[in-house]
C-alpha cells in the first residue's frame, strides 16, 4: 500500500452520492480510499483545502487535441496541461486529426502520447466513418478495444441518413455512442454565423436555426428506430433542445451537451466585437431566445452535460478576414470559471448541479470511469475556490490556442487544483 | 457647426445625424473646388493615402483618386487582385507592410465583410471603408444622399424605394442607415429569396415592386450581381426583369419628378430598363459627379482636422 | 499660459462710430488710388472680411456711383496650420463672382496678425487666375508678422502682446460693431493714436521717408 493523499478541511460536493458537506477525502493507490469526517491516517500527505470545494474530477467530453497532424494548433501534451489548468481531470478527444482517428493504431498512438504527457486523462473518440468522409463505417470493434469511448465525425455531420442509421445500429454491438455534429450541410453552406438580424446588419452569410434542428430531429428519430445511443454535440438552438426533450420523453436513448459560449453569448457578440474572429465557431452563437432555451434545457435536464468544444487554432488561422478564419475557440481554461460566475453565482443553477454537469453527467453519457468520489472510484478530484477572482488572459493560457471571446472577462470562482489518479497535476499557489 | 466624431469611416451605422450633416455640408462646399479653373487645393499636401482595393472597382476607386488629387494628397493605388494576394500574403501582413510606409489613410475595398474593421484594429492610419462584402459602402450612401439633397433640398420626409438584391447589397445597408438617421421614409422591395432576415425591423419591405414605387420621391435600383446568382435565388433573369425590374410603365406610379438612382454598374434589361436608366429622371451620372465631392469631404474631415496633432 | 476667463480684461479700441469712420477712410483711400473702379474686385477673407468688403463696396459706390464686385474667400483649404487647430475646421466656401484676370484684387480682412491667412488667401486667389495686382486692406494691424507681408490700407495699428486677442466685431456676424482687445490680467495695451496717424499718413503717401524709416526699424 503506497502513501496516500488526504484532502483535509474542504467542502466536498459530490452529487453522485448526494454529498455536500465538510469532509476529508483520502486518496490511495489511484483510487478514492475514504470520504469522512476527521480522517487521520498516519501514512498520508496532508493537503489543506480549508475554504475550498472538492469535487469529482471534471470531464470534458468534447475537446480537439489536434494531435496527430495539427501539432501547430495543439498537442496532446499542451492540451492536457490546459485541461488540468482548467480543472478537467479527463478529456475526450475528437477524431478529426490528420490522419483521422478511424483505426486502432491511431487510437493507440493518442493513448501513448497521453501516457507520456502524464497529465489529464485522455479518452479518444473514434470516427463514425473511415476518414470521416461519411461513406463507410469505421471498425468500431477495433476502435473500442483500442480504447475509444465513442465515435463521431465531429467537425462535420453524418449527413447521409442511411449511414447514420447503420452507425447507430452497428454501434450497439460495442455499446458505443454516436456523437453527431448536427447541421444540414446544404443549409450551412458558406455560412459564417447565425442567420438573423445581426448577420443581416453585418452582411455576413448566416445559417438558419433549422439547419441544426432538422438534423437533431433526424438523429433522435434514427436513435428511436435503431435503439442506438445518439449524443448531440454542442446544442445551440431552442428547436434542437426541444427535439431532444421530446425524444427523451419517449424513452429514446439520446443525450446532449452544451458549451459555455452557447450558454453565455449571442450572435450580438460578433457585432459588439466588430467581426473579431473569436466569435466565429460552428455551431455559431445564436440569438438570445435560443441561448435562454439552452439554459432552460440545462436546468430541466434535457441537456445532460457541459462540454467545451475546445478547438484551438494558430494565430494565422484566426488573425485574418472573418470569412476566411477557422471556426472554433478554446475553452478548457475558461469553462469552469465562466460557469461558476455566470451560472452558479447568478443562481441559474446550483453548485451541485454544475458539478454534476461537469463530472457525473459526462461520465454517465459515455460510460466513463470517474465522475464520482465513491470509495473505489478513480482518484480524480477537481478543487474549486469559489471566491477566487480571475481575469481571462489568453496570453497566459497553457493551450497553444489563444482565441476566445471571453478575453478580459473578470470572473469569480476558479479551479485551483486538479488531481488525476491521486497525483496533483495542477495547483495554483495560494 | 461642423462636427464629425470618428477617426475612421467604417460604416454609416455608427454615425450620428450631425456627422452625416457635417459630411454633406462639407461636400457641398468642396464641390465648388471642382468648378475652379485649377481644380486642386493644397489642403492635404504631404499626406499619403493608400487605396487598397481587393475587389475590382472602376468607379469607386477613380472617384477616390480624383478626390485625393483635388486635395493634393499623395496617393498610391494597390489593386490586390493582381498583387500579393496571389502570393498568399495575409491581410495582416499587407496591412503591416503598408503601415511601414506610414500612410495617413488607407481606403479599402474588400470582399469580406468586416475587413476594414480588422485593418483599423491593426494599423495606426485612418481607415475609410470603400465597400466591404455585403456590409456597408458608406461613401456610396453619402453621395446618394448628397444627390437627393441637391435635387430635393432635403432628406427628411422623402419617400425612397430601394429595390433589388437586398440580401447581398452593402449599398442598401448603408443607404438604409443613412436615410433612417436623416428621417426619410424607406421602403424596401425584392424577391423574398433576396430579402435578408430581420430587415423588416428596420424598414417596411414588400415583394411587389408597384407597391414600392407608389408615390416614391426616389427609386434606388440595386445591381443584380450575376456572379452571385448560382444560389438559385430566382428562376431566370427574364422573370426577374418582368417582376422586379424598373420599366417605364412601372415608373408612372411614382411621383412626377421621381429621381432614378443606381450605384452602378448597371445591368441593362435586368434590374433596370435602358429607357429608364437613360431617361430624364435618371440622376445616375449626377451620382458619379457628386461622388468626388463627397469623398473629398470624407478625406478632409478625417485628415484635415485636429486628430493628427495629438 | 492663457489666463482664466474671469481674469481677462477687455477694452474697446473702436466703437461703432469710429469703426464706421475708419472704413470710410479706407474706402476713400481705395478710390483715391483706383479712380477707375471697373478694374477692381474686393475679396473678403472669411469670415469677417466678407461683410467688411461689402461695406467698403457700398461706401465706394456712394463716392463714385459704381460699386466694385465683391467676392468671398474661404482659406481653410489653404491653411498651413490645420494640423495644429484644436477643432475640426468649418468650411464656408469660396465665391469669386467674376474673373480676376488682369484686375486689381483688394483682399479685405479684419485683423492682420502673423500674415499666414493672407499667405493662404494669395495662394488661393492665384489658383483662380492672374490678377494685375493684389492689395490688402485691414481694419487693425496688430503686429507679430511671421511672413514678409504688409497691408496697403490699414484702419489702425495697435501694439499687442502675442497672447492678446484682437477682435473686430461686425454687426452682420456679431450683432455689434466694435474693435476690442482682450488681454490676460496684466497691463492693458493702448491703441496708439500716434502709430495710427503715422500709418494712415504712410498709407496716403507710400513713399513717405518717415514710413520707410519705420519699416526699416
Amino acid at each position: 500500500m503506497s502513501r496516500g493523499v488526504l484532502l483535509k478541511g474542504g467542502r466536498v460536493v459530490d452529487p453522485s452520492q448526494g454529498v455536500d458537506a465538510s469532509l476529508d477525502l483520502l486518496l490511495r493507490d489511484g483510487a478514492v480510499a475514504a470520504l469522512g469526517e476527521n480522517l487521520a491516517p498516519d501514512d498520508a500527505d496532508i493537503v489543506d483545502i480549508a475554504g475550498l470545494v472538492a469535487c469529482p474530477g471534471f470531464i470534458d467530453i468534447h475537446v480537439h487535441l489536434r494531435e496527430p497532424g495539427y501539432e501547430e494548433k495543439e498537442t496532446i501534451a499542451t492540451g492536457t496541461r490546459a485541461a488540468a489548468a482548467g480543472g478537467f481531470a479527463s478529456v475526450c478527444c475528437m477524431p478529426n486529426t490528420n490522419p483521422v482517428n478511424d483505426q486502432a493504431g491511431i487510437t493507440r498512438f493518442i493513448l501513448e502520447r497521453a501516457a507520456a504527457a502524464d497529465c489529464a486523462r485522455v479518452y479518444p473518440i473514434g470516427a463514425v466513418t473511415k476518414g470521416s468522409r461519411g461513406e463507410e463505417l469505421a471498425e468500431y470493434g477495433d476502435l473500442r478495444d483500442a480504447g475509444c469511448v465513442a465515435v463521431s465525425d465531429d467537425g462535420r455531420p453524418v449527413s447521409d441518413a442511411r449511414l447514420m442509421r447503420r452507425a447507430l445500429d452497428y454501434a450497439r454491438a460495442f455499446d458505443l455512442t454516436i456523437i453527431d455534429h448536427c447541421e444540414d450541410p446544404r443549409l450551412s453552406e458558406k455560412a459564417l454565423m447565425n442567420e438573423g438580424a445581426v448577420s443581416t446588419l453585418l452582411g455576413l452569410s448566416g445559417v438558419p436555426w433549422v439547419s441544426e434542428a432538422m438534423m437533431v430531429e433526424r438523429d433522435v428519430l434514427l436513435a428511436e428506430l435503431t435503439g442506438g445511443k445518439a449524443h448531440i454535440a454542442h446544442v445551440s438552438t431552442a428547436s434542437a433542445v426541444d427535439a431532444v426533450r421530446r425524444g427523451k420523453a419517449r424513452g429514446v436513448r439520446v443525450t446532449a451537451e452544451a458549451t459555455p459560449h452557447h450558454l453565455l453569448l449571442t450572435d450580438q457578440a460578433v457585432k459588439d466585437l466588430e467581426y473579431d474572429t473569436s466569435t466565429k465557431m460552428n455551431p455559431p452563437l445564436r440569438c438570445d431566445a435560443d441561448r435562454r432555451a439552452v439554459i432552460e434545457g440545462l436546468r430541466d435536464g434535457t441537456i445532460d452535460c457541459i462540454a467545451t468544444d475546445h478547438a484551438p487554432h494558430t494565430i494565422d488561422d484566426k488573425m485574418i478576414e472573418f470569412d476566411q478564419a477557422a471556426f472554433g475557440i478554446v475553452g478548457l481554461e475558461t469553462a469552469v470559471s465562466l460557469c461558476l460566475d455566470r451560472l452558479v453565482r447568478t443562481d441559474m443553477i446550483t453548485l451541485g448541479r454544475l458539478v454534476d454537469l461537469f463530472a457525473g453527467a459526462p461520465a454517465r453519457v459515455l460510460c466513463l470511469p470517474g465522475g464520482t468520489l465513491k470509495p473505489g472510484a478513480p482518484a480524480d478530484v477537481t478543487v474549486l475556490d469559489l471566491d477566487r477572482s480571475v481575469t481571462v488572459e489568453p496570453s497566459r493560457f497553457l493551450s497553444k490556442g489563444r482565441c476566445t471571446p471571453f478575453a478580459g472577462w473578470n470572473l469569480k470562482g476558479a479551479p485551483v487544483m486538479t488531481i488525476v489518479g491521486g497525483k496533483i497535476v495542477f495547483s495554483v499557489d495560494r | 457647426m461642423t462636427r464629425f466624431s470618428g477617426r475612421h469611416l467604417l460604416g454609416i451605422e455608427p454615425l450620428e445625424p450631425a456627422d452625416i450633416s457635417a459630411l454633406l455640408d462639407t461636400a457641398e462646399t468642396l464641390r465648388e473646388v471642382l468648378t475652379r479653373p485649377i481644380k486642386k487645393v493644397p489642403t492635404l499636401r504631404g499626406k499619403t493615402i493608400v487605396n487598397l482595393f481587393y475587389e475590382a472597382s472602376t468607379r469607386t476607386r477613380s472617384s477616390f483618386e480624383m478626390a485625393e488629387k483635388a486635395l493634393s494628397a499623395d496617393t498610391l493605388s494597390i489593386s490586390m487582385a493582381t498583387a500579393s494576394v496571389q502570393k498568399g500574403e495575409t491581410l495582416l501582413d499587407t496591412a503591416r507592410n503598408i503601415e511601414a510606409m506610414q500612410p495617413d489613410m488607407i481606403v479599402m475595398r474588400h470582399s469580406s465583410s468586416g475587413a476594414p474593421h480588422f485593418l483599423s484594429r491593426n494599423c495606426r492610419s485612418a481607415v475609410v471603408n470603400a465597400g466591404d462584402g455585403a456590409h456597408e459602402h458608406p461613401t456610396q450612401a453619402l453621395l446618394d444622399a448628397f444627390t437627393l439633397r441637391q435635387k430635393r433640398g432635403r432628406l427628411q420626409g422623402l419617400r425612397v424605394a430601394i429595390i433589388g438584391d437586398l440580401l447581398h447589397s452593402r449599398v442598401m445597408r448603408s443607404n438604409l442607415w443613412l436615410l433612417k438617421k436623416m428621417k426619410a421614409d424607406v421602403i424596401l422591395c425584392g424577391p423574398p429569396t433576396l430579402v435578408p432576415p430581420g430587415i423588416e425591423s428596420l424598414a417596411p419591405c414588400t415583394f411587389r415592386i408597384d407597391e414600392a414605387i407608389e408615390g416614391a420621391d426616389a427609386v434606388m435600383m440595386l445591381r443584380i450581381q450575376l456572379e452571385r446568382m448560382s444560389g438559385g435565388f430566382f428562376p431566370s433573369l427574364r422573370e426577374y426583369h418582368q417582376r422586379f425590374g424598373l420599366t417605364e410603365a412601372r415608373m408612372k406610379r411614382a411621383k412626377n419628378n421621381v429621381l432614378i438612382m443606381h450605384p452602378g454598374p448597371i445591368n441593362r434589361g435586368v434590374e433596370i430598363a435602358s429607357e429608364v436608366a437613360d431617361g430624364p429622371y435618371s440622376v445616375i451620372l449626377d451620382q458619379v459627379t457628386n461622388g468626388v465631392a463627397v469623398r473629398m469631404a470624407v478625406l478632409f474631415l478625417l485628415l484635415g482636422g485636429s486628430e493628427v496633432a495629438s | 499660459m492663457p489666463a482664466a476667463p474671469g481674469y481677462r480684461q477687455r477694452q474697446v479700441l473702436m466703437d461703432n462710430d469710429r469703426l464706421r469712420r475708419t472704413l470710410q477712410r479706407i474706402a476713400h483711400e481705395i478710390v483715391e488710388r483706383h479712380s477707375d473702379q471697373a478694374g477692381t474686385v474686393l475679396v473678403g477673407i472669411r469670415s469677417r472680411g466678407v461683410p467688411l468688403a461689402r461695406r467698403l463696396a457700398s461706401m465706394i459706390r456712394d463716392a463714385v456711383g459704381v460699386a466694385p464686385p465683391v467676392g468671398a474667400l474661404d482659406i481653410t483649404l489653404y491653411r498651413d496650420d490645420l494640423r495644429m487647430s484644436a477643432s475640426q475646421p468649418t468650411l464656408r466656401g469660396t465665391d469669386i463672382p467674376v474673373s480676376i484676370d488682369e484686375r486689381t484684387v483688394i483682399l479685405v480682412d479684419d485683423v492682420l496678425f502673423t500674415g499666414r491667412s493672407v499667405r493662404g488667401a494669395l495662394d488661393e486667389l492665384i489658383d483662380f487666375g492672374r490678377p494685375a495686382r493684389i492689395e490688402l486692406a485691414v481694419v487693425v494691424d496688430r503686429g507679430h508678422r511671421e511672413l514678409p507681408i504688409r497691408a496697403d490700407y490699414v484702419g489702425g495699428v495697435v501694439s499687442t502682446a502675442r497672447e492678446d486677442i484682437v477682435q473686430v466685431l461686425i454687426e452682420e456676424e456679431d450683432g455689434q460693431d466694435a474693435v476690442v482687445i482682450i488681454k490676460p490680467h496684466d497691463a492693458l495695451g493702448e491703441l496708439s493714436s500716434h502709430a495710427t496717424r503715422a500709418v494712415n499718413e504712410k498709407a496716403r503717401k507710400p513713399s513717405s521717408p518717415r514710413a520707410a524709416a519705420r519699416r526699416r526699424r
